[in-house]
């Protein structure tokens, strides 16, 4: 069986599978039960100032008779007291040795009160730090949380804080609510950080209730920007982790990425490790279905990497990384077109109607004899001289393999567009475009 | 736990009598109506809607369920089937649009017709006026019969603006919705809430009245600008075997009436029944005689499992609810002592080459007799055409084909210029069904309003009545299952 364990950057823990700091561990008790129940590490949820909190804390979205496809909430930090939450991390960590027990904190921006908490913290045996630059409500409100790490200034200087004191590993957890998710990274890096984690949660209204007005969630009658998360953010997190995975200055540092944002299965955890997370962390499918999901995530990247005969997580962290490209960089020459398997297709035209409406008019529906019937339903044929590629009804076809889009050669030039406009300035005007083309032979249908 | 979430299971020594005659699929609860159209694909073209006789926008009723529109749902429905109701609780589903759902091979079919009857209860519950009676032009129409064909006719043309009145013998409109579909498939409630809808139209419903006696066909000529013929099928036909007219025998669609009509604990029962036939009434007859407490139901048929006409899910429904099947198996004589029913004298029999209809034929096995033991016989072997009222309309020139009333497929017209018809009346090849008249309704409300006003009807109204002709389902006597003949709501061969 491979070996799940991870050494993130000094964090020992006996999995990839980590608890991020949200309610799931807000008590000792949670903790514990989360390692008990095979959970390698826990964030602890925040501690640090004085909060007081509201209800209804969470709002969630349903899709198609599935709960909680996104869940977002306006609940701060840790309202018990930090004495409390101090003592129970060292309690976590007396009774299991072995796991990571990573303490998140946030205070006002000034340094002794950073310094002092720190301090403090490391004394009940911590394995390290989560700075929390991200929770976007209530705290970002009061110059703390995001209001730090959207600011890269402000995130280098805290993280120079801390670093000054910290004798354990720090992890910067970053906001996803900016505009350029490298530069705060960077400013972490400056600082010296010990490490990356990210995405926190993303501002977000969870919807309108049609019969009262009223704002989802529902804080008596009023309601507010909270923090989203879930199934549903997961692309967005990927994205961003892949950004920062692969710039220059992060590689540089050689220091990890803790990768969260929506992960609810083994398959999800391996997407973020491909894209070079060293350990994921999991809120919502918790909050959603309790710790005990951790056997599954477990057993299933096991018997994945044991497949892929990985030994260790290592062996296939960041992976994908160097297939993250742009745009600029693809080839243009890539030609690809759908081929409807028409032994599995059921005929729900979906395809059809996807691809005439929406998309480039290349599937017809005919009449194809292909079975006894005597008024035969017309079937969906790709007129494959016109079919972009563009995959749109392979995505909408319901059944598993029925579409497939297939690489052909059209002896279209293998060039990038980065290339094209180098090689061929010229074609950045309209009529040198449409001669270019001609000479290839690309027909746009 | 929630009431829907309750496993069905069926044990009838642990329920009343009502609770046996409550509806077999309870309603789907807003959860599982939910959950079951997100599953709906949203086929373009669907098939499930051109299989559909009356071509519902199945998608589109479906979807609106899943998007919490439940009242443009019901609209969606309706504006293709007023019968929607009953269509949605008696349609052979299996045979129609569930089995043409794309999903029915790789997953199961989506419940169409539950869904649709979630539809309907929601628009009857929320008590919704979809359609009022249209802007009145002066002309009048009869319709003779308030059957499912019937209804549709009337409450169509009323739509558009006639004055309708419907001529119905029976104390309540509804023919077999109301008077023959077994009660824990449709109650008697539903039927006669549906025609309300239809008076509610603004259509004159005059029950009780029989045409030829009450009215005289030449005032009815006379006064109206066009007549819909509606009447359905009669009586269960003769045996023409001894003891037949025996008190102890009865006529299945008078058995079920009658559990539709009284109440349940004043109907009388055997113990010991044979019911004779295996067609869909046959099948209702003897699970209606199951639930009733009959400990015993054997279904008497001459062919073997692979003839008999009942649906295939029927036949498996009554092997469910206990009754028994001796095939092959011939009556030839009702036995009884002092004057009560004590047994069916029945032969043996074998197939032999098929005949003409493609079905092999029985033939008696010699000195094979034996007797069912029995004090009650129930025949359910096809339904009689109301012959002298058919000849009275022959009169006036209308034709027929083998007995039923000949109508030129696209209009339902006969062969007299007023009178059209619709129905099991004019169903003289394929199966007789619900949703089959109702299509023969629309079609005739449609050439009715095209003949006599001379304009084409407006468009959005009554919809798929023509776009969708090329489907074999449509035409006035061909049926998707044409093997098949019905003998549910109506039956044709013997």
């Amino acid at each position: 069986m491979a070996d799940l364990s991870i050494n993130f950057n000094g964090i020992k823990s006996p999995n990839p599978f980590w608890l991020a700091s949200a309610p799931p561990s807000n008590s000792g008790y949670q903790v514990q039960k989360a390692f008990e129940a095979g959970w390698g590490g826990a964030v602890w949820k925040t501690v640090g100032a004085p909060v007081m909190n509201v209800c209804n804390r969470y709002g969630t979205i349903d899709y198609k008779g599935r709960k909680i496809i996104g869940l977002n909430n306006v609940e701060l930090i840790s309202d018990r007291p930090l004495e409390t939450n101090l003592k129970e991390m060292a309690e976590a960590k007396r009774n299991f040795p072995n796991h990571a027990v990573i303490a998140s904190i946030m205070v006002e921006s000034k340094k002794e009160a950073w310094q002092e908490i720190i301090k403090r913290t490391e004394q009940t045996g911590v394995d390290g730090f989560e700075l929390n630059f991200g929770c976007p409500h209530g705290m970002s409100e009061r110059g703390m949380g995001a209001a730090m790490g959207q600011v890269p200034e402000y995130t280098c200087m805290v993280t120079e804080w801390v670093m000054e004191v910290a004798t354990k590993p720090v992890i910067v957890k970053l906001t996803p609510n900016v505009t350029d998710i490298v530069q705060p990274a960077r400013a972490a890096i400056k600082a010296n950080a010990s490490a990356i984690s990210l995405i926190n949660t993303i501002n977000s209204i969870m919807g309108v209730d049609i019969d009262t007005f009223e704002i989802k969630p529902n804080v008596g009658g009023k309601g507010g920007h909270g923090g989203y998360a879930g199934p549903a953010v997961k692309p967005i997190a990927l994205n961003l982790i892949s950004a920062v995975a692969s710039d220059e200055e992060y590689r540089k540092a050689g220091i990890p990425i803790s990768g969260m944002g929506g992960i609810e299965t083994w398959q999800d955890c391996v997407e973020f490790m491909l894209l070079g997370s060293t350990s994921v962390q999991v809120c919502t499918a918790v909050m959603h279905f309790g710790f005990r999901i951790v056997e599954d995530l477990i057993d299933g990247l096991s018997n994945w990497m044991d497949q892929r005969n990985f030994k260790n997580c290592t062996d296939f962290i960041g992976k994908s990384l160097p297939r993250i490209s742009s745009f600029g960089d693809f080839d243009l020459g890539f030609q690809s077109v759908a081929r409807i398997d028409h032994a599995k297709c059921i005929q729900c035209n979906l395809c059809f109607i996807a691809c005439n409406d929406t998309a480039h008019q290349c599937i017809d529906l005919k009449d194809m004899k292909l079975t006894s019937e005597v008024t035969e339903r017309l079937w969906p044929v790709v007129r494959e001289e016109d079919c972009v590629g563009c995959a749109l009804c392979s995505s909408v076809c319901p059944v598993d393999d029925c579409i497939e889009m297939v690489e052909i050669d059209t002896g279209r030039p293998h060039i990038t567009w980065n290339q094209l406009i180098k090689e061929k300035p010229e074609v950045l005007q309209w009529d040198k475009m449409v001669e270019y083309r001609e000479k290839n032979h690309i027909h746009i249908h | 736990m929630a009431e829907h979430y309750k496993p069905v299971k069926y044990k009838a020594w642990e329920m009343g009598l009502e609770e046996r005659f409550q509806e077999v699929f309870p309603p789907l609860s807003q959860r599982e109506a939910v959950l079951e159209a997100n599953r709906c694909l949203y086929c373009y073209d669907a098939p499930c809607m051109v299989a559909c006789p009356t071509h519902i926008d199945i998608p589109t009723f479906i979807r609106k369920i899943s998007t919490g529109n439940v009242t443009g749902s019901a609209r969606t429905i309706l504006e293709a089937n007023l019968m929607g109701a009953s269509c949605a609780r008696v349609c052979p589903v299996q045979e129609l649009c569930e089995g043409a759902c794309v999903l029915e091979h790789d997953e199961k079919p989506i419940m169409i017709g539950r869904l649709q009857r979630y539809a309907m209860d929601y628009a009857d519950q929320s008590k919704i006026e979809f359609f009022t009676k249209g802007k009145s032009n002066g002309m009048k129409v009869a319709v003779i019969g308030a059957g499912p064909a019937g209804l549709t006719c009337a409450g169509e043309l009323s739509k558009f603006g006639f004055d309708v009145t419907c001529y119905e013998r029976k104390v309540w409109p509804g023919g077999l919705s109301t008077y023959g579909i077994v009660v824990f498939r449709e109650p008697v409630e539903v039927a006669r809430h549906e025609a309300k809808k239809i008076e509610d139209l603004g259509v004159t419903m005059k029950t009780g009245h029989t045409v030829g006696e009450d009215i005289q066909f030449e005032d009815l000529f006379k006064d109206n600008d066009a007549v819909f013929v509606s009447i359905g099928l009669g009586s269960v036909p003769e045996m023409d075997i001894p003891g037949e007219d025996l008190e102890g025998v009865v006529d299945g669609l008078f058995f079920i009436e009658e559990t539709k009509t009284k109440p349940l604990a004043e109907i009388q029962y055997g113990n010991r029944i044979c019911v004779i036939g295996a067609g869909n009434t046959a099948i209702d007859c003897a699970t209606i005689a199951r639930r009733l407490g009959s400990e015993r139901v054997t279904m008497i048929y001459r062919r073997s499992e692979a003839e008999m006409p009942a649906y295939h899910f029927e036949y498996q429904f009554a092997l469910g609810e206990g009754v028994s099947f001796s095939f092959l198996t011939q009556p030839v004589e009702v036995l009884s002592t002092n004057g009560k029913v004590d047994g069916l004298k029945c032969v043996r029999m074998d197939l032999a080459e098929p005949d003409e209809s493609g079905r092999r034929v029985a033939v008696p096995i010699p000195n094979s007799e034996f007797v069912v033991p029995c004090d009650m016989v129930i025949k359910a072997i096809g339904q009689l055409k109301h012959t002298p009222f058919i000849a009275k309309l022959g009169e006036y020139g209308i034709k027929t084909i083998k007995g039923y009333i000949a109508v030129d497929a696209k209009t339902n017209r006969t062969a007299h210029e007023k009178i059209f018809a619709g129905g099991d009346c004019i169903r003289s090849r394929g199966e007789a069904s619900t949703v089959m008249a109702t299509q023969d309704g629309k079609i005739a409300a449609r050439a009715i309003y095209e003949q006599l006003t001379g304009k084409p009807i407006p468009e959005g109204t009554l919809k798929r009545t023509t776009d969708m002709t090329i489907d074999p389902t449509m035409a006035n006597g061909c049926a998707l299952h044409d093997h098949k003949p019905r003998v549910h709501a109506a039956a044709t061969t013997k």
